[in-house]
């Protein structure tokens, strides 16, 4: 048994009257691929946040990398990388550029910057386009740049919201293939949040299937497909089993709005 | 094998976690640098786009070629032995480098929508430096107008001190009073977070900020009660720094020790405040 290196314990964050995650318990092995899957509005990004200390939990703790994410939160912050559901990057500057930025806030020693950017850029097949500003970049090449930014300083646990929404199959497609190969050769852990099955199956060795900010069940893909005792069984299937309703698109104006901001941006 | 960072290395393993800084001296070093990079991505941004700039160089054109030229003919305003367009330049430096920051923030809730703000948040760096690195970057936005202003200064043959301590001074003023001008619009955006609300609230903030100080006449003109909130208004002390030290014959009103020691005080007070309500952004 691997020791985990996310845990939660009864997270849980309310706005006002709506409890967006609700008691969340989860618990993450070193170097798996975990999916938080479940339509917009689930308390996925919510739950993302926390982790990521950008937002306080109202109750519960979490730790993340062997640290509280309410009394060490800085500690977190070293060891973790993020990829916002947003195409986060600064379009009037090159490639280089936006990764030259978050090497000097990661404490990246200045000998070592540049090796590591152009490696970083190499793993993700952007060597070339380095120094062309990202406004020219294809939204793929956007999102690849994202992950390139975030693995600068080698994370421990590597956060991914919602990776690939936006994207069409074939740059989805490269990206999935990408965040594979930072698994198998860097062991790096994945938490990522998805509202797609077929996203969740391929790539995630464990899934928890949140509906309206509970988690309803938690295993290996397989394993809840096979649990509804039905052939040929979906990871959809599988959500309307456990939680009872259809899975549709969900979510407030603010998540559906910034959702169709992202795919316009990647045209 | 191609790695993302310097040879490969297993998940989980000490290594991986970076050196956390300990000493002061370390974290003092590592505050620094963390402020200037932020800076720097501003200034890079401008590097390859800059019609910003040069938008911003019309209205201080205006103001000086424009008012400044009629005001100076009908001499209304009394400036003492300085004639109106000497009088006038330090203040239209002043203002278009005010008009510069009070708008600055609005980048922040830009960069909210895109998720930049979140990357920012999560790295390991203090918000202190987020906030002065930001807030510094305005200041630095308005050093381009201080050439401009200082070009234009010499074709209306304005009585320029060409003294290098006091041209290093002149920058030192447009970079504070910018700083804190910066700062009190990140502030703004903190709390506003939507762009329409920003500028409109951006326009309340910055004609009281500009009429009621001492940019294009004198103070002691003013009505009493307007006279009151000229004097706890930073850009008095910016204004009266400035022709200070840009004029031959400045007279410095207030001295420039209280000059610079009311921008400082202000710029640290609004960067603390609006590092406290910079992770206020993301949430």
């Amino acid at each position: 048994m691997t020791a985990a290196i996310i845990e939660t314990n009864a997270l849980t964050r309310s706005f006002g009257e709506l409890i967006a995650v609700n008691t969340m318990t989860i618990s993450v092995e070193a170097g798996e691929t975990f999916g938080l899957l479940g339509p917009n509005g689930a308390g996925k990004t919510t739950a993302i946040k926390m982790l990521i200390t950008l937002l306080p939990p109202t109750s519960g703790d979490a730790s993340v990398a062997g640290y509280s994410i309410l009394r060490r939160a800085g500690d977190v912050r070293r060891l973790i990388g993020y990829v916002p559901q947003m195409l986060s990057t600064e379009g009037t500057l090159t490639g280089y550029e936006n990764l030259l930025i978050f090497a000097r806030l990661y404490d990246i020693p200045r000998s070592e910057r540049k090796t590591r950017i152009h490696n970083a850029l190499k793993f993700m097949g952007l060597e070339e386009d380095a120094n062309r500003l990202v406004r020219t970049y294809s939204g793929g090449m956007v999102r690849r740049l994202e992950i390139a930014q975030s693995i600068l300083h080698r994370p421990q646990v590597l956060f991914l919201d919602e990776p690939t929404v936006g994207l069409d199959p074939l740059a989805r497609k490269a990206v999935w293939e990408h965040i594979e190969r930072l698994r198998n050769e860097y062991g790096t852990t994945i938490l990522m949040t998805t509202h797609l099955m077929e996203e969740a199956d391929s790539m995630c060795g464990r899934v928890a299937i949140m509906h309206r900010g509970k988690v309803a069940v938690i295993g290996k893909p397989d394993d809840l497909k096979a649990s509804i005792g039905r052939d040929g069984a979906t990871l959809e299937d599988v959500f309307i089993h456990y939680t009872g309703s259809e899975l549709e698109s969900g979510g407030n104006y603010r998540d559906v709005s910034r959702t169709r901001r992202t795919a316009k941006r990647l045209g | 094998m191609t790695s993302p960072g310097q040879g490969a290395r297993p998940s989980g393993s000490a290594e991986a976690a970076l050196p956390r800084p300990r000493n002061p001296l370390s974290v003092i070093r590592g505050f620094v640098d963390k402020t200037l990079a932020m800076s720097e991505f501003e200034v890079r941004k401008i590097r390859h786009d800059p019609t910003e700039l040069i938008m911003r160089a019309v209205q201080p054109v205006i103001w000086l070629l424009v008012f400044g030229e009629v005001f100076t003919h009908i001499r209304a305003i009394p400036t003492g032995n300085l004639r109106y367009i000497d009088f006038l330049t330090p203040g239209v430096l002043a203002q278009s480098t005010l008009f510069i920051a009070i708008f600055s923030g609005i980048a922040l809730i830009w960069e909210r929508d895109l998720g930049i703000v979140h990357k920012f948040l999560v790295s390991p760096t203090s918000r202190g430096a987020l906030a002065l690195g930001k807030a510094l970057s305005g200041g630095v936005r308005g050093l381009p107008q201080a050439v401009l202003i200082f070009i234009l200064a010499v074709i209306l043959r304005v009585d320029i001190n060409w003294n290098p301590l006091a041209l290093l001074g002149v920058l030192a003023a447009v970079l504070i009073g910018a700083t804190a001008f910066s700062s009190l619009s990140m502030i703004v955006a903190f709390l506003v977070k939507t762009r329409e609300r920003f500028m409109g609230i951006g326009q309340v903030l910055t004609m009281p900020l500009f009429f009621a100080s001492s940019a294009i006449y004198p103070i002691s003109v003013m009505p009493r009660w307007l006279q009151v909130i000229a004097h706890i208004n930073p850009l008095t002390y910016q204004v009266d720094a400035l022709r200070t030290l840009m004029l031959s014959h400045g007279v410095s009103e207030y001295g420039l020790g209280l000059d610079f020691g009311v921008l400082i005080f202000a710029t640290v007070i609004l960067v603390i405040i609006s590092a406290r309500l910079y992770p206020n952004i993301a949430r």
